[in-house]
C-alpha cells in the first residue's frame, strides 16, 4: 500500500497551525469592523417617514431653534416630537394647500398623531436623558450631526456603548457654553483643549469615576 | 461517531442562534411617545381626565396663570422681573417668538419672509399701549392667525417673554438722550458683539 501523504504534508501541517491563528484573528476582525458598521448600527442611512419634513429646511434654511418643536428637551430624558399643532402654527397658512403636507392636516383635522418612524433607537436597556446633556453643554450637533443639512432626519452616530464612553471618559472634548448647544457648525471661540476643561468644571461635570459607572446608564 | 458529532455541533449552532432575541433591546415597556396597541386612539401617553390637578399644582393664582384678574387684564408682572430674567425672556423669545416677530420684534421674522401674513410689531401705538397681562393673554391663547403657545412654553417663560418684549418696546424708541452721559461714546465705537446664532 502506498503512501497517502507525500513527504511535504509534514511541513504543510505544520504550517497549518500557524495559520489557523491568524484565520481566527482575521475572522474576529471581520465580526468586529461589521458589528461597527453602519449595517448593523443603522448610520447614515435616510429613514422614510410619513411626511417628508426637511430639518435642512426649517432649522437650515429659516433658523428655527431645534427647542421650538422640541420643547421638552432640556426639561425631560426625552426631547419630544412636536404634537400637529406645532406643524399647524406656521401651515395653516403657509402651504396650506400642498399634497406633501396633507398627511398633517389630516392628523390635525381628525386628532390622530402622525406616526413618525424613530430613527434614533437606543437599547431599552439604556437609560438616556437629554435635559442632563444639553444642560450641562453637550450640543445637539455633538451627537446628532449636522441636522440643518439632512433633507430627511439620519443617524449620525453608532450610539454604540463605546461611543458613548468616548465622551463620558472625557466630556472636556466636546462641551460647549450653553449658549451655544442648539448652534450648529459651531466653532469654540478659542482652543477646545482650554475651554473645554474650564466649562467642565464650571458645568460641575462629574468625574471619570461617576461618568463610567455602569448605574449611570444601565438602571 | 462522525455523525453523532455533526449532529451535536448543528444542533448547539441551532441552539445559540436561536438564543439571539432582542427582547431586551425592545422591552415592552412604554418609552416617550410609543405607540401603544392596547389603547384605541394608539396612543400610549394618555390624556388627563378633566379637571385632573396634581398635587402643588393648583392654578389658584389667576393673575399668573390667565394675565386676568375677575375679567380685567393685569397691569403689572406677577412676581419680579430681574436681570436674570430678561435674559431668560430674552432667550426663550428668540427661540419661539423671532420665527415670525423677527429679533427685533417688527414683525419681519423669517417665516413671513417665506409667505406668511406680516406679524404685529411690537412698536406701533396700540402695543405699546397695552397693559402687560394682554401680551400673556395673546402668548396663551394666540390672536387672529397666531396660534396659542400655551403647549410650547411653561407659564412663567411667558411672562419673562412679556418682559422681554417691554424691553424690546423702549429699545425701539429710545434716544440718545436715554443713554447715561458717560456711556455715549461707546455709540460711536465698533458694534459690540451680540449676535448669538
Amino acid at each position: 500500500m502506498s503512501q497517502v501523504f507525500p513527504k511535504s504534508a509534514n511541513a504543510w501541517s505544520k504550517a497549518s497551525v500557524l495559520a489557523i491563528v491568524f484565520v481566527l484573528l482575521g475572522l474576529g476582525w471581520v465580526v468586529l469592523t461589521i458589528q461597527r458598521s453602519d449595517f448593523v448600527t443603522t448610520a447614515n442611512q435616510f429613514v422614510e417617514q410619513p411626511v417628508q419634513f426637511s430639518h435642512q429646511h426649517h432649522a437650515g434654511g429659516i433658523g428655527i431653534d431645534c427647542r421650538y418643536c422640541h420643547t421638552a428637551v432640556e426639561v425631560s430624558p426625552s426631547a419630544g416630537i412636536p404634537p400637529t399643532k406645532t406643524c399647524i402654527n406656521c401651515h395653516s397658512q403657509i402651504w396650506s394647500t400642498s399634497p406633501y403636507l396633507e398627511p398633517v392636516r389630516a392628523s390635525f383635522r381628525d386628532d390622530k398623531p402622525l406616526q413618525w418612524v424613530r430613527v434614533h433607537d437606543l437599547p431599552d436597556f439604556v437609560y438616556f436623558n437629554h435635559s442632563i446633556h444639553v444642560t450641562k453643554g453637550v450640543g445637539c450637533e455633538t451627537c446628532h450631526g449636522r441636522v440643518d443639512k439632512m433633507p430627511l432626519m439620519m443617524q449620525k452616530s453608532s450610539l454604540q456603548m463605546e461611543w458613548c464612553l468616548n465622551c463620558h471618559r472625557d466630556p472636556a472634548q466636546f462641551v460647549r457654553p450653553l449658549d451655544q448647544v442648539t448652534v450648529m457648525g459651531y466653532q469654540p471661540a478659542i482652543a477646545q483643549a482650554e475651554l473645554g476643561p474650564r466649562l467642565v468644571k464650571e458645568y460641575k461635570i462629574a468625574g471619570l469615576e461617576h461618568m463610567t459607572s455602569c448605574s449611570v446608564c444601565h438602571r | 461517531m462522525t455523525n453523532k458529532f455533526i449532529f451535536a455541533l448543528l444542533a448547539t449552532a441551532t441552539l445559540l442562534v436561536a438564543g439571539c432575541r432582542q427582547d431586551m433591546h425592545n422591552a415592552p415597556s412604554y418609552k416617550a411617545l410609543r405607540g401603544s396597541d392596547f389603547f384605541a386612539d394608539g396612543r400610549s401617553a394618555r390624556n388627563l381626565v378633566p379637571g385632573t390637578v396634581a398635587r402643588g399644582w393648583l392654578r389658584d393664582d389667576e393673575a399668573l396663570y390667565t394675565g386676568k384678574v375677575a375679567g380685567q387684564i393685569v397691569e403689572q408682572f406677577p412676581f419680579e422681573i430681574g436681570h436674570a430674567e430678561l435674559q431668560r425672556g430674552q432667550q426663550r423669545f428668540n427661540i419661539y417668538c423671532t420665527p415670525c416677530h423677527g429679533q427685533l420684534g417688527d414683525g419681519n421674522g423669517m417665516v413671513v419672509q417665506r409667505g406668511l401674513r406680516q406679524a404685529a410689531s411690537y412698536h406701533q401705538e396700540r402695543l405699546r399701549a397695552e397693559k402687560a397681562g394682554y401680551f400673556f393673554d395673546v402668548i396663551t391663547n394666540g390672536f387672529g392667525v397666531m396660534q396659542g403657545y400655551a403647549e410650547q412654553i411653561p407659564v412663567r417663560d411667558r411672562w419673562l417673554i412679556v418682559a422681554y418684549v417691554r424691553a424690546l418696546q423702549l429699545s425701539q424708541h429710545a434716544t440718545v438722550d436715554d443713554v447715561p452721559a458717560d456711556k455715549r461714546a461707546e455709540l460711536d465705537a465698533a458694534p459690540a458683539s451680540t449676535e448669538r446664532h
